[in-house]
């Protein structure tokens, strides 16, 4: 394996910028599979049946907790990777365990708020708009369950085998697919939530 | 005795018990056969565990000849039934079930196949590549494609087949019209496979995009290279949307959801829509493959360079575009607007304009060439007017108004088989002839395959050809039977009698492969058809690591200027080869996902868990393998190198 060392260590290696490529082009292979859960979305929006509609049903209380604790996770895996940049492993676990932590609480929040809505009446089964709803929330809620999983073995390996090529790949990788979560939630917030509530 | 039920075929007949027996004994055969040849070890250690581009590719194609066994038995089938007026060989429950499967074996499990098994033994060739961006990601692609298929295939014995056209529309696909689990098996069969196929798209771009030869910019790529580029493209950005609709598809069946009914909110035109999103770039996916085999083989055959080598790859970028933006096109009848069917007629009809330019190209690449009618280049020759027949014909469907008059009718069905059968069956023939002697070092034999080339053309014109007169007559699509007084008996009789033509041509196929094996001479060469590409510059079968020496190219057709132009290609000494190791993890995900989705099939949750958290455990242990692959030794490559006649390549 020839290692380049003008480059970063994430892309210090050939099988490593192939990593990366390939898993920006899956991102564009999310934003695909995130877009049409939105296009459905809106096709629905308004077709509730005999059940409740997005503005009755919506709490914006526990909506904006999961958006400050995703966006703040957003930002700690970014200095997350800027310790990796610097070689500081420690400082870099620090980061990554502060971004997993609040991914579980995200995630805790909407278990709650998924809660809620099962007490209101809003289950998969009630209507078209229910059932989109929930499969939106609850696909990019299984992507940060993966994401939780993934997160915990990178950290077992850099704790193992300190920032070698192919752990600081995967690390760089996983920020990626971090901030991807990130971006679709600001969707899922303006465009389910805040056009909702209006 | 209740759970047991579920898995008893909700319409048996004598055809299907028969198959099931037929099933059984095929089976114990296969693992007869191997145990006496004692072939499990050689089975596991050289083709179920691979990683190898080449050997992975040849799996995709074998799968997808048994796929093309299976659709081409469902089709004469069909062409039986309907050979006769009032003809009782299948019920309409077996007729709606027989369409249905053959749709889908034909293109998710023969033609997909087919055409990334070519795909992968060629591009890396192509490019100068060792093996692809991630072979083991590839060998995983193989094998969920794989699982799928089985899934698919043992829904007719186990369950009941789906019903509701290959197309699957909603109502008539949700519990209350099929109540079978057969659209559970469309749904996870698909969405295995579907996984499986966007997988390989991610790993052709990078490979095609990171992995080319010092010297071959994107503009000097071979045709066919090419086209896998922008299929992976498209591959891409359209598959997601088939994973969610089958998604919203199996909550509506197995956990009553409103995605597509009729109440609470629910709307059925909405999976019409989402399923043709993804359907309609499918169609390209298919045939800009093909029209890569063709750009390759017209131009070897006549031995002059592509014309308009340009024109091709910008066509073939307008076609990838334009293909996204016409899929209302599928259902013009089904009520939308006169602006909306306008502006989806023109997007369709503007498709037609950048193939034309490559049917021009192909014309004018053979023009004054000298021209072999090799079995490949026949193929591409008959191509080219059966082609541009289905294209105009298409150009008649695109017009919204005068759809109303031909939609589910005949016409479609002979149109859309018009495109399809010259299309991509004839160009992954043609491929798998061309391209027959880099995989195993001989050529397949000319005389046979001739045989079944004219079978195949002439059986092609007799089946279809009547289809386009009856449709416009009147006769509906998937209908399994008509009375005498519609005067449609001799013409579907006709067809009857192509569609055994085509099956004899089959049958030559396979039987020119057994012929070949036994009998072809070995000493082909490395250059059998003088051929212009960097695929040939390496030696016949290719050994594992492609190239002893990276080449350096200078054109698309880097092998002629070798050999015409004296550039040479490989300008270096002999270097340790760096090579993956082989694993049989993706084997074993196969294997997993299979037993996933036949679990969800049937509801069985427990079993969905339990195969779920062993497809994850399998992903953990990938995520913490430490796999840097091995080396071949300088010495070894010589001593390959000089088994296969010559240390100068």
């Amino acid at each position: 394996m020839k290692i380049d060392h003008s480059q970063p260590l994430e892309y210090s290696t050939e099988q490593n910028r192939f990593n990366i490529l390939g898993f920006w082009i899956f991102l564009g292979a999310e934003i695909m599979l995130f877009a049409t859960l939105f296009t459905s979305y809106f096709v629905y929006e308004n077709r509730t049946g005999s059940g409740p509609t997005g503005a009755e049903i919506f709490e914006i209380t526990p909506v904006l907790f999961e958006t400050f604790v995703l966006l703040t996770s957003s930002f700690t895996i970014g200095l997350a990777i800027h310790a990796m940049r610097i070689n500081r492993p420690k400082a870099m676990l620090g980061f990554l365990g502060i971004t997993l932590a609040l991914g579980a609480i995200f995630l805790g929040i909407e278990i709650y708020e998924f809660i809620h809505y099962y007490h209101v009446g809003a289950t998969l089964q009630t209507s078209g708009f229910t059932a989109n709803l929930l499969t939106t929330l609850g696909t990019h809620g299984a992507h940060v369950t993966f994401g939780l999983f993934w997160g915990i073995m990178i950290m077992i390996q850099i704790i193992k085998r300190g920032l070698t090529p192919a752990t600081a790949n995967k690390s760089f990788i996983f920020s990626l697919y971090w901030h991807f979560l990130d971006v679709v939630w600001i969707f899922i917030f303006s465009f389910i939530y805040l056009k909702g509530m209006m | 005795m209740e759970f047991f039920e579920r898995f008893a075929v909700p319409h048996p007949s004598p055809l299907i018990y028969a198959s099931m027996v037929a099933i059984g004994l095929v089976v114990i055969a296969i693992i007869a056969g191997i145990t006496y040849f004692k072939k499990w070890g050689y089975l596991w250690d050289e083709w179920l565990t691979t990683v190898d581009h080449k050997r992975i590719g040849i799996m995709y194609i074998i799968s997808a000849l048994l796929m093309l066994f299976r659709g081409g038995a469902d089709a004469v089938m069909m062409r039986f039934q309907t050979s006769m007026p009032e003809n009782t060989f299948l019920d309409a429950q077996h007729y709606n079930e027989v369409f249905t499967t053959h749709g889908i074996v034909m293109i998710f499990f023969m033609a997909m196949p087919f055409i990334i098994g070519l795909m992968n033994f060629v591009v890396p060739l192509q490019i100068g590549a060792r093996d692809v961006a991630f072979p083991r990601l590839n060998a995983l692609s193989f094998w969920l494609f794989f699982a799928g298929a089985m899934l698919f295939n043992i829904s007719f014995v186990v369950g009941g087949s789906p019903d509701a056209g290959w197309t699957n529309y909603y109502p008539l696909a949700s519990n209350e019209f099929s109540p079978s689990v057969g659209v559970n098996y469309y749904n996870w069969a698909l969405q295995i496979s579907g996984i499986g196929t966007l997988m390989s798209g991610i790993n052709f771009v990078v490979t095609i995009l990171k992995m080319r030869a010092p010297g071959m910019k994107l503009m000097k790529m071979p045709m066919f290279t090419w086209s896998a580029l922008i299929t992976n493209i498209i591959i891409v950005f359209a598959f997601p949307v088939l994973t969610i609709a089958l998604l919203m598809g199996t909550f509506d069946r197995q956990f009553g959801t409103n995605f597509f009914t009729s109440v609470n909110g629910g709307m059925d035109m909405m999976w019409a829509n989402l399923f043709w999103i993804w359907g309609h770039p499918e169609v390209y996916i298919l045939i800009l493959p093909a029209f890569g085999i063709y750009s390759e083989i017209i131009s070897t055959f006549s031995q002059r360079n592509l014309y308009g080598y340009t024109s091709m790859v910008g066509s073939m970028v307008i076609i990838s575009l334009l293909s996204f933006l016409v899929w209302v096109h599928h259902f013009f009848t089904m009520g939308h607007g006169a602006l909306t069917n306008s502006i989806f007629s023109i997007t369709t009809m503007a498709i037609a304009v950048p193939t034309g330019i490559k049917i021009f190209n192909w014309l004018l690449t053979m023009w004054r060439g000298k021209i072999t009618f090799t079995v490949p280049m026949l193929y591409s020759v008959a191509f080219i007017p059966l082609f541009t027949i289905g294209g105009v014909t298409g150009v008649m469907l695109a017009m919204a108004s005068a759809d109303y008059q031909y939609h589910n009718t005949m016409f479609l069905v002979a149109h859309f088989h018009n495109v399809i059968i010259p299309g991509v069956v004839f160009a992954v023939l043609a491929g798998f002839t061309y391209w027959w002697p880099k995989m195993f070092g001989f050529l397949l034999n000319e005389r046979i395959g001739k045989w079944a080339f004219w079978n195949l053309a002439i059986g092609f014109c007799f089946a279809f050809f009547p289809m386009y007169i009856t449709g416009l007559d009147g006769q509906a699509r998937r209908m399994y039977t008509y009375s005498e007084a519609t005067g449609f008996g001799p013409l579907n009789m006709l067809s009857f009698f192509g569609a055994g033509l085509m099956a004899i041509g089959f049958v030559l196929i396979v039987y020119n492969v057994y012929y070949s094996f036994r009998y072809a001479p070995r000493n082909v060469g490395d250059d059998p058809w003088n051929a212009r590409s960097l695929e040939w510059a390496t030696h016949n079968p290719v050994p594992e690591y492609n190239f002893a020496v990276t080449p350096e190219v200078k054109s698309s057709q880097a092998f002629w200027d070798q050999k015409k132009h004296g550039h040479s290609l490989f300008n270096k000494e002999y270097e340790e080869i760096h090579m993956p190791n082989k694993s049989g993890v993706p084997f074993i995900m196969g294997g997993l996902f299979f037993v996933f989705g036949f679990s969800f099939v049937f509801s069985i949750w427990i079993g969905v868990i339990l195969s779920l958290l062993a497809i994850f455990a399998c992903m953990t242990y990938r995520s913490f393998e430490q796999d840097h692959g091995y080396h071949i030794p300088v010495k070894e490559i010589k001593e390959t190198e000089e088994k296969f006649g010559g240390a100068d390549k």
